[in-house]
């Protein structure tokens, strides 16, 4: 695959959140705002970036066996980097994202393309697999946030939008405006992709789950595949 | 939340019941939401998760809570929480299995299929790192994981109940599948605000 493909796939093509239907809790929980969105969407993108090089730089020194556990570690030290440089450089937002920051840990986005892409390729490519996946994390955040904070708050990035603000439809701000916006959004993203988006969610484990839980045990991913 | 030290029955209560209704992880706070989507099509399954996930977050938190608090925070170690604390979870989830496997077959049987998806599953880290980020002792804390496991039971169930109705609906063809399940998953959330006033109104 060429490398420009690599890198243009994961923004539109097989966007993780909307596609791929991986990462779902933090589109969800942080999409109330575009600025949020933002911010997020460059924690998991850094974090997804290095965590595919340092993956892939490894990937014939970790043993088959233990490589999820391994993975988590990586993960997880990138994301306590992370979490601490959001702390000291940009406190708003890490008030923001609260919980959801640390959470980046089990974000599926990441353990995901581990898996999927990582392992299996250059230091190079999944380098840009982890750019391109990350722009359409962030991508993906900020049109839900988008929607959610113009329609439900009347502000875009906090600038007032006259004839909005007056007329707001708080629930998408809420919970279940979250639901619903990605609910539309996924329905929409069906209909350009024919589907896609659908069937991906069924398959295997059951999107996110799958990722994870098949790696960590084979018997469980059979298990599971055999019922659903 | 000083009150809490003379074990504050009431105080508990209130945590319990909101964690419950009112901050419910998976319909107001979208922690879980990958399982809550991927497993809650029949009720058995959806029990079956449910009933792990309960345990795993009361024993992630009767693990969790003494690290951050005896090992953590007394070498200043409070950073790594975040790696702890996930490959705690891993390793407990491990445990477990192997436990479980050995001695209560039956319960394995039950169970088992669920524990390896456990790991990942982000209401078990995320209560884990709000118990500690809302500084409850270890008491408040337990009551919270255990009213945190019961919310997500109690939505688990609920949609598994929504989900077999809406199998016999007609869709738009755009909407098949996930579009619709998070459209009605967005319909039981709300239903959930109904809740706020009643811990307001009972416990206030």
């Amino acid at each position: 695959m060429n490398r420009m493909k690599i890198l243009t796939n994961g923004v539109l093509k097989e966007n993780p959140v909307l596609v791929l239907i991986l990462g779902t809790c933090p589109a969800l929980a942080v999409s109330t705002q575009a600025s949020n969105a933002i911010g997020m969407g460059i924690a998991a993108t850094l974090v997804l970036v290095c965590s595919n090089m340092a993956i892939s730089a490894l990937r014939k020194v970790i043993p088959d066996n233990v490589r999820i556990p391994c993975y988590i570690v990586l993960i997880a030290g990138f994301v306590t980097v992370v979490q601490m440089l959001i702390k000291a450089y940009a406190p708003a937002i890490d008030e923001q994202l609260g919980i959801y920051l640390p959470l980046i840990v089990v974000n599926c986005i990441i353990l995901g393309r581990a898996e999927m892409f990582a392992n299996k390729n250059t230091v190079l490519d999944s380098a840009l697999d982890g750019i391109g996946m990350g722009l359409g994390f962030m991508l993906a955040l900020l049109v839900m946030a988008s929607i959610r904070e113009i329609f439900g708050n009347g502000t875009w990035f906090g600038m007032e939008i006259p004839g909005l603000i007056t007329h707001k439809i708080s629930i998408l701000t809420l919970a279940p405006g979250g639901f619903f916006v990605y609910g539309i959004l996924i329905a929409l993203m069906n209909r350009i992709t024919n589907g896609k988006a659908s069937r991906n969610a069924e398959k295997g484990c059951g999107g996110c789950a799958g990722c994870a839980g098949c790696g960590a045990s084979d018997d469980g991913c059979a298990a599971k595949g055999g019922e659903a | 939340m000083d009150n809490l030290m003379h074990f504050d029955f009431r105080g508990l209560i209130v945590i319990m019941m909101s964690a419950i209704l009112v901050n419910n992880y998976v319909l107001q706070k979208f922690l879980g939401i990958c399982s809550f989507l991927g497993v809650s099509k029949k009720l058995d399954q959806a029990t079956g998760m449910s009933l792990a996930v309960i345990f795993v977050m009361l024993m992630a938190t009767a693990a969790t809570w003494p690290i951050q608090y005896y090992l953590l925070n007394p070498n200043g170690l409070g950073y790594m929480q975040t790696v702890v604390f996930i490959l705690v979870i891993a390793a407990l989830v491990q445990l477990l299995e192997i436990v479980m496997k050995k001695y209560i077959p039956a319960l394995h049987a039950a169970l088992g299929v669920y524990l390896p998806l456990i790991t990942t599953n982000c209401a078990v880290l995320g209560v884990a790192i709000l118990n500690i980020n809302n500084q409850y002792d270890f008491l408040a804390s337990m009551v919270n994981s255990l009213g945190s496991g019961l919310g997500y039971f109690l939505a688990m169930v609920l949609f598994s109940g929504v989900r077999s109705r809406m199998e016999g609906g007609e869709t738009p063809k755009s909407f098949e599948g996930l579009p619709i399940t998070l459209i009605a998953a967005s319909i039981v959330s709300i239903s959930f605000f109904g809740f706020a006033g009643v811990i307001n109104n009972l416990f206030a």
